[in-house]
């Protein structure tokens, strides 16, 4: 292996590992705030990215009618909690957000499809639509048993993931799509080059990151969310909705995980089911992190990212085999540095 | 007194100790007639089980049917690990994929005798979840999930690379199983599964109901109690893993002489995790939860695959949908699992009538050390948070036969010098020594198999289990019975005496009566005094009490000094932290006071509270 060939795999390893560190953050986030494995994490991207190959094409995306469909079950669920506690005071708002907003989106979307926005346009669009799809989702699926165990909580997010997978198949089809590269050509010597959309993923998932760290460290909502997520009784004593962090980390996800998409979608070629193995890899990325730190977790997720990359070049057909059985060693040597971890569940 | 038979639930004399042991323990005798119908309803399930094939139904059903079997096989390992154990597995359908490829390479590629392929199936399994279990068990969290994915995708991907293994067509041509010449196959292989399944139900509820069962149902949530009970957790997490994958291992051989081809697919990380959703979905905690998730789940998925394309059409992939949304709108409902409303309809179980007659355990010691013996010396011990020194240089010494009291105000580092001397925490400098040994050093465990037996100042029961059995968990360190014994019921005698022990302590503390109440469901009162109960089963040297007397009424209060002097009589050592000045005045022979992390003062109750310290340390100064 020569340096040329070794840059164009380091190059490959740190974009897709940013990829990979994204979805480790948005795993952690959820995780912490909510109790909740977010399996349908991988969903999120594969959707961004499949939205806005859809808009490409001019057609109108399904994720619109999965859209329409979610704020009006959120909606009736709404209607139907306030009617049993007899409580309508709050019930306008929580209609407003979950149900005008979203039908507005889905509106402006299907509108926008067939007029051949910029790309750049298009793909705000597309994170426009999955977004609203990650508190939507949790006002329906999560937020009544908030309270179940990790475990059931856990099997929720299975079904979650295969009501959005099968979706996915039935609004994209079975065929792979791959979206024009936002910047073209590339940087460097003749030895190493840089590609632009490299250079996009990798800059765009850092400055996503630090807007996260400035978000969580400076305005009153992160912290709301970093107090939800270390003392849900406590935060809620001091009157922070554990609801609304959750509806909130939600919507984080959807839009990082959409963001992802749309940020992969010129690299690879990206199917509906595409999305859980990428966010597997992010969820061991993170778990080599301790499912506890940003930082960690985006190294944990760069690193199968890398590892990834030379794997596939040195042994292509053991590509997964590789990285999925180094994570032994790597807990083994966890397990050896932190002997009596105990975190205990009642 | 009266121990409680016929007591109305409640009485004041229910709350008492008299401290005597009775001759014999007293429990309520369990009516006949749950047991009856128990074994009606199993005899027909055994008979369903053997008429269904013989029934004028298509084979289809009866294939359907083994496969049922199969999954409930996997599924009943996750009860014991993921429901019981709190160990939650995605790895399972890999150990299923590992019986299966091995048998079938064997018979397939060498013509090797399949049963000689379970044997090697088993211990290949077996072998990987020691190894799985070594990296990751010894901590706890979510490093066991994460290894399960890891291994299922690397043992997957496995699978579908290795030429030698048929890449992603798999191995074809698996020989049926024979039994004396006989091929086993159709309506035989249906009965051999079952037969395995019920096999495996009653190995699981067995061992459940046994010393290691106990030590098992402790591990979820109540791991640091286990240790302190003498019980090595990351071993009896490693059994329940390698009892469930050995499980699985058995389905995986069954499953490829069933089906007689074997591929890839049928062992992902998808089909891992529908295992779970099968345990989940029929109640993770309950053995027949795993049958009926099992039942249903496989019933469901085949309706779908038949219903939808009728419904909506063949266009998309309308069941994986379907099924998602079933999923999620089940668990919104219950939660428990379905087997919870089966069981909420049936009243629990009694479990058989203890023995009268049991021999009792021998005693840890042949002689108690005689009065006034120095058991346990603390001498200049610190511990250190970062820069705060909770505990500064404290020295004390508990002597056979005394009643130490360390007390304080809030925050004064009672509790942390509680920790220090249970090996909850390691101390930064100083000693503690048992009969001259140094023991600072050991962890909770080895310090409980010195004689040490501890309480909590939370209460910490198994709230699933009854009084008796949390009772039972003090006893461990007296038994020597282990899982395989358990499984077969080799471990009766033993265990007969165990539960004759725990019982006669519950008695002690009056508290006979309870001994079949759920421990959650004792009032706050009784739960610090199972819990006294269960150090006591230990046949401790010396009773480590913390905070025992918080929250009990001045009644249940002055029968617990009762109790404690009565225990003092017969020898114990006695070591308490404790609040209450009153509770402590009347009843200890040594008071160590602490304030700051400091002692300042100690001797007997009077000179205590003369001392112008202690009055400082709880009056304030007198200007």
């Amino acid at each position: 292996m020569d340096v040329t060939i070794a840059a164009i795999l380091l190059q490959d390893g740190i974009t897709t590992g940013a990829i990979y560190a994204l979805m480790a953050l948005v795993t952690v986030l959820v995780f912490t705030v909510t109790r909740v494995i977010l399996v349908p994490a991988g969903e999120f991207v594969a959707f961004g990215a499949l939205t806005l190959a859809t808009l490409q094409r001019g057609g109108v995306p399904g994720t619109v009618k999965l859209l329409v469909a979610a704020a009006l079950i959120a909606g009736a669920i709404e209607v139907a909690s306030a009617a049993r506690r007899g409580q309508f005071a709050a019930l306008p708002r929580a209609l407003a957000g979950l149900v005008a907003v979203p039908l507005l989106i889905a509106a402006t979307v299907a509108w926008a499809a067939s007029r051949q926005w910029p790309l750049a346009a298009q793909g705000l669009l597309a994170l426009a639509a999955v977004t609203p799809l990650g508190p939507l989702l949790y006002r329906i699926a999560y937020q009544p048993i908030a309270e179940a165990t990790v475990l059931v909580l856990l099997i929720v997010s299975v079904g979650v993931h295969f009501v959005l997978m099968g979706l996915g198949l039935y609004f994209f089809g079975a065929e792979g799509w791959r979206t024009p590269a936002f910047v073209q050509g590339s940087i460097g010597t003749d030895a190493v080059t840089i590609s632009g959309q490299s250079l996009v993923v990798v800059a765009v998932s850092a400055l996503l990151m630090l807007a996260l760290a400035v978000f969580f460290s400076r305005t009153l909502r992160g912290k709301a969310l970093r107090a939800t997520a270390v003392n849900r009784v406590g935060a809620r004593l001091m009157g922070i909705s554990t609801t609304y962090a959750g509806m909130l980390a939600f919507g984080l996800a959807a839009f990082v995980g959409a963001l992802s998409g749309v940020l992969v979608a010129p690299i690879a070629t990206v199917y509906y089911d595409s999305g859980f193995l990428i966010g597997l890899k992010g969820f061991v990325g993170a778990i080599l992190g301790g499912l506890v730190s940003y930082p960690l977790a985006t190294v944990g997720a760069l690193a199968v990212g890398v590892l990834e990359s030379f794997s596939s070049f040195w042994a292509s057909d053991y590509k997964e085999i590789i990285v999925f059985t180094l994570v032994l060693p790597a807990l083994l040597y966890r397990s050896l540095r932190h002997p009596h971890r105990e975190e205990e569940e009642a | 007194m009266s121990l409680g038979r016929g007591d109305p639930v409640g009485s004041a004399a229910e709350l008492g100790f008299d401290g005597l042991p009775p001759n014999a323990a007293p429990v309520p005798a369990p009516s006949w007639r749950p047991w009856l119908r128990d074994r009606i309803a199993l005899a027909a399930l055994v008979l369903a089980l053997v008429v269904l094939p013989l029934a004028p139904v298509s084979p289809y059903w009866v294939t359907l049917g083994s496969y049922v079997g199969l999954y409930a096989l996997v599924a009943l390992g996750l009860v014991l690990i993921t429901g019981v154990a709190g160990l939650t597995s995605f790895g399972q359908a890999a150990f299923v994929g590992i019986g299966a490829y091995t048998t079938a390479y064997l018979s397939t590629v060498h013509g090797v005798d399949p049963w000689f392929g379970l044997l090697a199936g088993v211990a290949l399994t077996g072998a990987s979840a020691l190894l799985i279990g070594a990296i990751t068990l010894r901590m706890s969290g979510h490093y066991l999930p994460l290894a399960t994915i890891a291994w299922a995708m690397a043992i997957y991907y496995l699978f579908g690379t290795l030429p030698w293994l048929g890449r992603h067509d798999g191995l074809q041509g698996i020989p049926p199983l024979r039994l004396a010449g006989v091929p086993i196959v159709g309506d035989a292989m249906f009965w051999l599964i079952w037969a395995v399944v019920l096999a495996a139900v009653a190995a699981l509820s067995n061992l459940l109901d046994s010393r290691s069962g106990r030590a098992i149902r402790a591990l979820k949530g109540r791991a640091a109690m286990a240790e302190a009970m003498g019980i090595d957790t990351t071993a009896h997490k490693t059994a329940a893993f390698l009892t469930a994958a050995v499980l699985a291992a058995v389905a995986g051989w069954l499953y490829a002489h069933l089906q007689r081809t074997v591929n890839p697919g049928s062992f992902s990380l998808n089909v891992g995790i529908e295992f779970l959703i099968m345990a989940v979905v029929g109640g993770v905690g309950h053995l027949w939860g795993a049958v009926l998730g099992a039942v249903l789940l496989t019933l469901l998925k085949d309706q779908l695959q038949v219903l939808l394309p009728k419904l909506l059409g063949t266009q998309g992939n309308f069941e994986i949908v379907v099924f998602g949304a079933l999923l999620v709108l089940l668990l919104q409902f219950a939660r428990g699992g379905l087997w919870s409303f089966v069981a909420a309809r049936v009243p629990q179980r009694p479990r058989a009538p203890l023995p009268a007659t049991a021999d009792a355990l021998p005693p840890r010691r042949a002689t108690q050390p005689p009065a006034g013996d120095p058991l346990l010396e603390v001498s200049a011990v610190r511990k250190e948070f970062g820069g705060l020194v909770a505990v500064k240089d404290v020295s004390f010494r508990v002597r056979a036969g005394e009643i130490v009291a360390l007390i304080g105000p809030n925050g004064a580092g009672k509790s942390t010098c509680f920790n220090l001397i249970t090996g909850v925490l390691p101390a930064t400098s100083g000693q503690v020594l048992h009969h001259g040994r140094r023991i600072e050093r050991l962890d909770a465990r080895r310090i409980a198999a010195l004689g040490l037996a501890r309480t909590f100042q939370h209460v910490q029961l198994v709230p699933t289990m009854s009084a008796l059995d949390n009772v039972a968990l003090g006893a461990h360190l007296r038994a020597r019975t282990g899982v395989l014994a358990a499984m077969l019921r080799l471990d009766r005698r033993a265990e007969a005496r165990l539960l004759a022990e725990a019982m006669r302590q519950l008695a002690r503390v009056g508290l006979a009566s309870q001994a079949r109440q759920e421990a959650g469901s004792l009032p706050l009162g009784q739960q610090r005094i199972v819990e006294i109960a269960r150090g006591l089963a230990a046949d401790p040297e010396l009773l480590l009490l913390d905070e025992p007397a918080a929250g009990l009424r001045l009644r249940e209060k002055q029968a617990l000094a009762g109790l404690l002097r009565t225990l003092r009589s017969e020898g114990t050592a006695i070591l308490l932290v404790e609040h209450d000045m009153e509770f402590v005045m009347g009843l200890a022979d040594h008071v160590v006071v602490m304030e700051h992390g400091e002692k300042i003062a100690e001797g007997t109750p009077a000179q205590v509270q003369r001392d112008p310290a202690v009055i400082q340390a709880y009056l304030g100064s007198v200007e």
